[in-house]
């Protein structure tokens, strides 16, 4: 008994050491993404609360908890409440698996990629649920947009990780990390790094995606009828997933936590601090990108999916397929 | 599609410009200014709130000729008026609907004396409609706060009245 005790407070443990950290990196990276936002654009950004503004995502947090919760009468009470903590639990879970060190991970499963893969997928329940609970119009459409985009582009995800995963021979993400020890993925596999970007942005509903949120037509898209910290946690959620894709590219592309070369002075960083500093540099990334374009229009949103990243990323699989082929470099070993 | 920019479109030229660009807007100097801790330059003829100026010596300024309250386009000042014992007239009572009054400055142009003015400040915000009815102790306390900025501006503005 005692010992299923024991047990149960290390799993416990373990998942605090995970998702506390997580939930304040969340908070300074919403902070990180409106003052570069600011800055670029010649404005100060959050600058008030705490040192540099750092504390006004809890400032905000603290603000949306003290609301009053809205609940629209024609809404689906159940599924309404439940659409943004499906979002943000989805977003949490996903860290799971995540190595942030060769021994810093929380649950090492073979089919690391698939599970993340699968749980991202999900990801877009808790949109469309939101959307379609509210019974309202616009939530409605922009839950139908952002299913329709999100769908789009999770293909061309996918092929672009069959890409990673037939260099590395393994779905385990600490394989596809240590695979990457001679090579990051992002040299040969350059243009599949560009789309996997590209799609994340669109995946996670970025600039110049933002079509299930477009304001001037949609108000607030899935979100308009939500109210206080269930409107914050659609809010959170939403950034955990940025967070998410910003440690999926670094992990099958930028070499996780390998030290950029592995020479004296620069591989005495920790291997955690190198993983963050990748994430940090995608993620700053995505909020340059989210200053300086227009959004999309949607057919050209579907057209660039379907008709070009789809496309263009089967090409280049068959390209790496019969490469890796030709030159017998097919992973054979650890599968 | 001509080729140069099947090219562009291709190698996202102009996404990376524009990355390279917001990269080098970022380090720029922000031209917001962090409001209430700096504040912008003001023109000296700013119509701002209103105050009413006392002599040097002490004595008011206002003969109660109610030139303002006549010219006045909200009809927002009141004044009543009396004879004082040394025979000067002064005003009893010099009230302003700050809520009325349109800030249009024709008080202070109509004024023969320079006593009632508009002055710089601009953040009187109250909590209350009460707060923004100014009776005449307001106002000339506003004028003794104020008097030095108010007295350099009407200076500045003289050339041009």
């Amino acid at each position: 008994m005692t010992e299923y005790l024991f047990i149960l407070g290390q799993e416990i443990y373990k998942i605090l050491f995970l998702l506390i950290p997580i939930l304040v990196s969340v908070a300074m990276i919403v902070w990180l993404d409106r003052r570069v936002w600011g800055l670029v654009q010649k404005r100060k950004g959050p600058n008030v609360v705490g040192p540099f503004g750092l504390l006004q995502t809890i400032a905000d947090a603290l603000k949306y908890i003290f609301k009053e919760i809205i609940i629209p009468a024609s809404a689906n009470k159940t599924v309404f409440i439940l659409a943004p903590i499906v979002t943000m639990t989805l977003a949490l879970v996903a860290w799971a698996v995540i190595p942030m060190s060769e021994k810093l991970i929380l649950s090492d499963i073979n089919v690391g990629i698939l599970y993340l893969f699968a749980v991202s997928s999900l990801g877009v329940y808790g949109i469309i649920m939101g959307g379609w609970a509210s019974n309202s119009k616009y939530p409605f459409l922009g839950a139908i947009r952002s299913a329709a985009q999100m769908v789009s582009y999770e293909v061309s995800i996918g092929i672009i990780i069959i890409n990673v995963l037939l260099c590395v021979g393994s779905l385990n993400l600490k394989d596809i990390v240590i695979a990457q020890k001679e090579l990051w993925y992002v040299v040969p596999l350059f243009p599949m790094f560009i789309i996997f970007f590209i799609s994340a942005l669109a995946e996670t509903n970025r600039p110049p995606f933002d079509l299930p949120e477009a304001e001037a037509e949609l108000v607030a898209g899935y979100q308009t009828e939500y109210s206080g910290m269930m409107y914050a946690m659609f809010w959170l959620g939403e950034y955990a997933n940025i967070l998410l894709m910003c440690a999926m590219g670094s992990i099958l592309f930028l070499g996780g936590w390998l030290p950029l070369i592995d020479i004296y002075p620069i591989n005495l960083i920790p291997a955690p601090l190198w993983m963050i500093l990748k994430i940090l540099f995608l993620f700053l990334l995505f909020a340059l990108v989210k200053a300086i374009v227009p959004r999309y229009r949607y057919d050209q949103l579907m057209r660039l999916g379907w008709k070009i990243f789809l496309p263009f990323s089967l090409v280049y699989l068959v390209l790496t397929a019969s490469f890796l082929f030709y030159f017998d470099k097919l992973p054979t070993g650890n599968i | 599609m001509n080729i140069s920019r099947i090219f562009k479109t291709i190698f996202l030229v102009e996404f990376i410009q524009g990355l390279f660009m917001a990269i080098k807007e970022l380090f720029k100097k922000s031209k917001t200014i962090n409001y209430p801790f700096e504040k912008g330059s003001i023109s000296p003829r700013m119509r701002g709130e209103h105050a009413l100026r006392r002599y040097p010596n002490g004595e008011e300024r206002c003969i109660a000729c109610k030139l303002c309250e006549a010219v006045c386009p909200a009809q927002a000042i009141t004044i009543e008026s009396t004879e004082r014992t040394d025979g000067s007239r002064k005003t009893t009572r010099y009230d302003i609907d700050m809520l009325k009054c349109i800030y249009c400055g024709l008080c202070q142009e109509s004024c023969p004396v320079d006593a009632i003015v508009q002055g710089p400040n601009f953040e009187f915000a109250t909590e209350t409609r009460e707060e923004l009815y100014y009776n005449k102790q307001k106002l000339l306390d506003n004028g003794d706060r104020w008097e030095a900025v108010l007295e350099k501006n009407l200076k500045l503005d003289k050339p041009y009245k």
